[in-house]
């Protein structure tokens, strides 16, 4: 397999005529996390939405160029494909509440009338809320409604919904910035478990949180891709003035 | 567009089964995104639908009073004698016959109406008994106009009847008065609920500003939330007026069906509604029947555009 | 200020506040009155024999509503099937699409329908459906019907779908899930309690309708199944035979009254306690 999961070559987005990414050049390498961080307003969200095709459902919205998983254009397969392969997580925790825990998780597969045998649905419940770190603790409450789940045990419930999937790719849109400390800590122990299996590109505007849990970081400002490099070399030793101007705090 | 390749899930262990599971799945997907573009269309022509529907109605109503307009012109509008029997045509009673049954009845209805939205918005938002009177008069929209109707006849007529002795006018009982009286209780909650949503939007800090200078509540009300409401309490009485104009049971069976001016309201009449549900089905000549439809073509115009301004100004007070 | 001024201000505070209590608690006087008297007079008429027989010629005495009873229940079913998946389609329709030119026509198309009187409505009918067919019948009669449900399924889909987040979506359309899956299997089932409440309603609202029928389904005096053929209904019955002359034709009249006034009155008090059950939450 291709150690490149994601290649990004002269990427554009646009909210109608307000272009808000501009000229996106970025190899992302498998099983890795990545950290997109920028002030608000740097296009890291939108260009976060083009790479599993969410920023064209806004009316309006276009895009150009290459977006490329394992070398297939991601803008040449149907959406519905593209999304199988790669999971979002969202800002505020979303799961569905009309279905209870064990129904969330396999939400993916049920909702869109796949069946599996019961041992194996089982299977991939299990597998997949261990792996967020959330099974022993919902496994007797499997069949209750998530409601009663706080905004870190919801999120992480999100986050196996999107794993239970299998994709190859996890999109995380500043997933916890709407979590308090504790739940935040949390969900990003996970990160470090989860890219063996997976890769992660992570949208943050949470400087620290950035340098704590990337291998990679890529700074947006003003729609550009300022600088990407490791995350020990862009936080101690940035090659770009507007990097350094961000990471001590000139702007935010 | 959509690509053929091989494995479009991901395929952990490359067995022999998985890869066919993967290949299965990716055939489903092609089914959905079929489905999901003939869906797509579908609601696009469930929303053509009804726009079908609305412009088919104004269509036939034009068409069918053609006749009519092309025989007997605009003057049918306000020629006074209606005598089908004699071929003359004349619309001016029943004109007369909606417009005084409906504003009286808004006049009467008026002060109930403002008096439930107060009441509800004002003086008790909460609480078991304000749900009671929101739920009973929510109920008086539901009552059927039949039997709304069919109580009118048994018990108020008789009840205006001797009213109507009492003070020197012939007795009939059934009337212009009558059939005001009804549409007087039927028309009530349409105002009432506009007007107490309406007051609730009153933003509560205007209101503490006039208390802070020493208002009573009273003074509030009428200073600040009422003037604050006017064009939404205006709105709900729009709604009440296009209710009344297009009623037809309750005031067929209250109105004394009789096709002359009405001398006083007291006196029998009938609406544009009322004469088209009672003579529809005798009209045996087609300037006939299509006199009876021009009716129903004023009807509609006049009912939808009250309706539509009252929801236009609803519209721009919730959307400021 | 004087304190005596003061006073009548105080007092006239109080005395709107009198007055206003007065006026708004008069309005349940008629409603009881009705209901009162509906009850009265009909108690006594409805017996098995009233709800399993159909009229009886003028002169003879018993006979039932039958014929009414069944031929409402068909009518309002058929509407039902007609309007129901037409307007939450269509309420689906406006609520995805916001913005879009035919969005706006149908929501004023919507509005205007809202609008339009009943009797107006069995006119088109009967243009429509009657006419074309050299009869009345009951399908022109539920086709009438539907017409008048259409608006209100409409408002209350796109009204009840507007308010759901739109996270809802995307975390459903984020799994790869196709649209019509996301609106069956996401949307509408979260949005459950105020579609139905939607739909309740306009089954209520046009179970006392009987403008529309008037040249429609028309009435008839013997039990039909047929939906080709003219039916009778409740509200029709009610009309016919309270405005004919005779007593015992006014006695089938109080009970078929009482009989869709529990109907109508269960059917709102019912939407209202299930669609609070039913409420998901968010």
């Amino acid at each position: 397999m291709e150690s490149t999961v994601i290649k990004s070559r002269n990427f554009n987005a646009s909210f109608g005529s307000n272009h808000v990414v501009k000229n996106v050049n970025i190899d992302i390498p498998r099983n890795h996390v990545i950290a997109v961080m920028g002030p608000s307003g740097c296009g890291k969200t939108t260009y976060l939405r083009c790479i599993n095709r969410m920023h064209e459902l806004i009316p309006g919205a276009s895009s150009s160029g290459e977006m490329k998983l394992n070398e297939e254009d991601v803008y040449q397969m149907h959406p519905i494909f593209v999304r199988l392969k790669i999971g979002m997580v969202f800002q505020r925790p979303n799961p569905f509440p009309n279905l209870s825990i064990y129904d969330n998780v396999i939400a993916g597969y049920k909702l869109n009338g796949i069946k599996l045998p019961k041992a194996e649905r089982d299977r991939i419940v299990e597998h997949s809320l261990s792996r967020v770190a959330l099974w022993n603790e919902v496994k007797d409450s499997l069949n209750k409604k998530g409601s009663f789940l706080s905004g870190g045990q919801q999120q992480r419930l999100c986050i196996a919904r999107a794993v239970a999937m299998e994709p190859e790719v996890l999109l995380f849109d500043e997933p916890t910035s709407a979590l308090d400390p504790i739940s935040t800590s949390t969900v990003e122990e996970l990160f470090h478990e989860l890219k063996v299996n997976y890769t992660l590109i992570i949208v943050t505007h949470n400087m620290q949180q950035a340098a704590r849990v990337s291998d990679k970081t890529a700074f947006f400002f003003m729609g550009e891709l300022v600088e990407y490099d490791d995350t020990k070399i862009m936080f101690t030793n940035p090659k770009d003035n507007r990097t350094q101007n961000y990471i001590t705090g000139r702007f935010s | 567009m959509v690509t053929r390749s091989d494995l479009p899930l991901r395929v952990i262990n490359s067995t022999p089964e998985a890869i066919l599971k993967a290949k299965k799945r990716a055939r489903r997907s092609f089914r959905q995104i079929r489905t999901e573009n003939v869906f797509k269309r579908t609601l696009s022509i469930m929303g053509l639908v009804i726009i079908i529907l609305v412009l088919g109605i104004m269509l036939t109503l034009i068409v069918q009073s053609l006749p009519s307009i092309k025989a007997l012109g605009p003057k049918y509008l306000w020629s006074k004698v209606w005598d089908p029997v004699q071929d003359i045509y004349g619309a001016w009673p029943f004109l007369l016959g909606t417009l005084l049954s409906s504003f009286l009845a808004l006049i009467i209805s008026i002060p109930f109406s403002i008096a439930v939205a107060i009441f509800l918005g004002e003086y008790h938002p909460k609480g078991w008994l304000p749900n009671f009177l929101k739920n009973t008069v929510e109920l008086i929209a539901a009552v059927p106009s039949v039997i709304y109707g069919f109580w009118g006849l048994a018990v108020l007529v008789p009840i205006v009847r001797s009213f109507e002795s009492s003070i020197g006018v012939e007795p009939v009982g059934v009337g212009i008065f009558s059939s005001s009286l009804i549409l007087a209780v039927m028309i009530i909650p349409y105002a009432a609920s506009l007007g107490r949503s309406m007051i609730n939007l009153v933003p509560s800090h205007l209101k503490e500003a006039a208390y802070g200078l020493g208002a009573t509540r009273w003074e509030v009300i009428r200073s600040v939330v009422l003037p604050y409401t006017k064009s939404g309490l205006f709105a709900g009485i729009l709604l009440s007026l296009g209710r009344a104009l297009g009623e037809t049971m309750a005031v067929t069976m209250v109105i004394g069906n009789t096709s002359l001016i009405p001398k006083s309201i007291f006196a029998p009449g009938n609406t544009m509604a009322s004469v088209i549900a009672n003579e529809f089905t005798e009209a045996d000549k087609p300037v006939y029947l299509s006199a009876l439809i021009e009716l129903g073509l004023v009807l509609f115009l006049v009912t939808v555009v009250i309706n539509l301004i009252g929801k236009k100004i609803i519209d721009r007070f919730t959307n400021e | 200020m004087q304190a005596s001024h003061v006073k009548y201000r105080l007092g006239k505070s109080y005395g709107f506040q009198i007055l206003t209590y007065i006026l708004a608690f008069a309005c349940v006087v008629p409603l009881i009155a009705i209901l009162f008297f509906i009850i009265k007079a009909g108690v006594t008429k409805i017996n098995w024999h009233f709800l399993v027989n159909i009229p009886k010629p003028v002169g003879e005495t018993g006979g039932g509503i039958a014929n009414a009873l069944v031929g409402s229940i068909l009518i309002i079913i058929v509407a039902s099937v007609i309007a129901i998946p037409i307007g939450i389609m269509a309420g689906v329709y406006l609520s995805e699409n916001r913005k879009s030119r035919l969005a706006y026509w149908c929501r004023l198309s919507t509005d205007i329908l809202q609008g339009v009187p009943s009797i107006v409505i069995g006119i088109v009918a009967y243009f429509w459906l009657v006419k074309p067919l050299g009869k009345f019948s009951a399908l022109s009669g539920s086709a009438a019907l539907a017409m008048m449900m259409l608006p209100i399924v409409v408002r209350s889909t796109e009204e009840t779908l507007k308010l759901l987040p739109d996270t809802l979506k995307e975390a459903a359309l984020a799994l790869g899930m196709p649209f019509h899956r996301v609106i069956f299997k996401v949307i509408i089932p979260v949005g459950i309690s105020g579609i139905l409440s939607g739909v309740m309603l306009s089954i209520a609202r046009i179970t006392g309708e009987t403008a529309p029928l008037l040249f429609t389904a028309f009435g008839n005096p013997y039990l039909s199944t047929n939906l080709t053929q003219p039916m009778q209904s409740l509200p029709l019955l009610i009309f016919n035979y309270a405005t004919s002359p005779y007593n015992e034709w006014h006695d089938l009249a109080w009970g078929a009254s009482l009989i869709l006034l529990l109907w109508v009155l269960f059917l709102n008090i019912f939407t209202k306690i299930v669609t609070r059950k039913w409420k998901v939450q968010l």
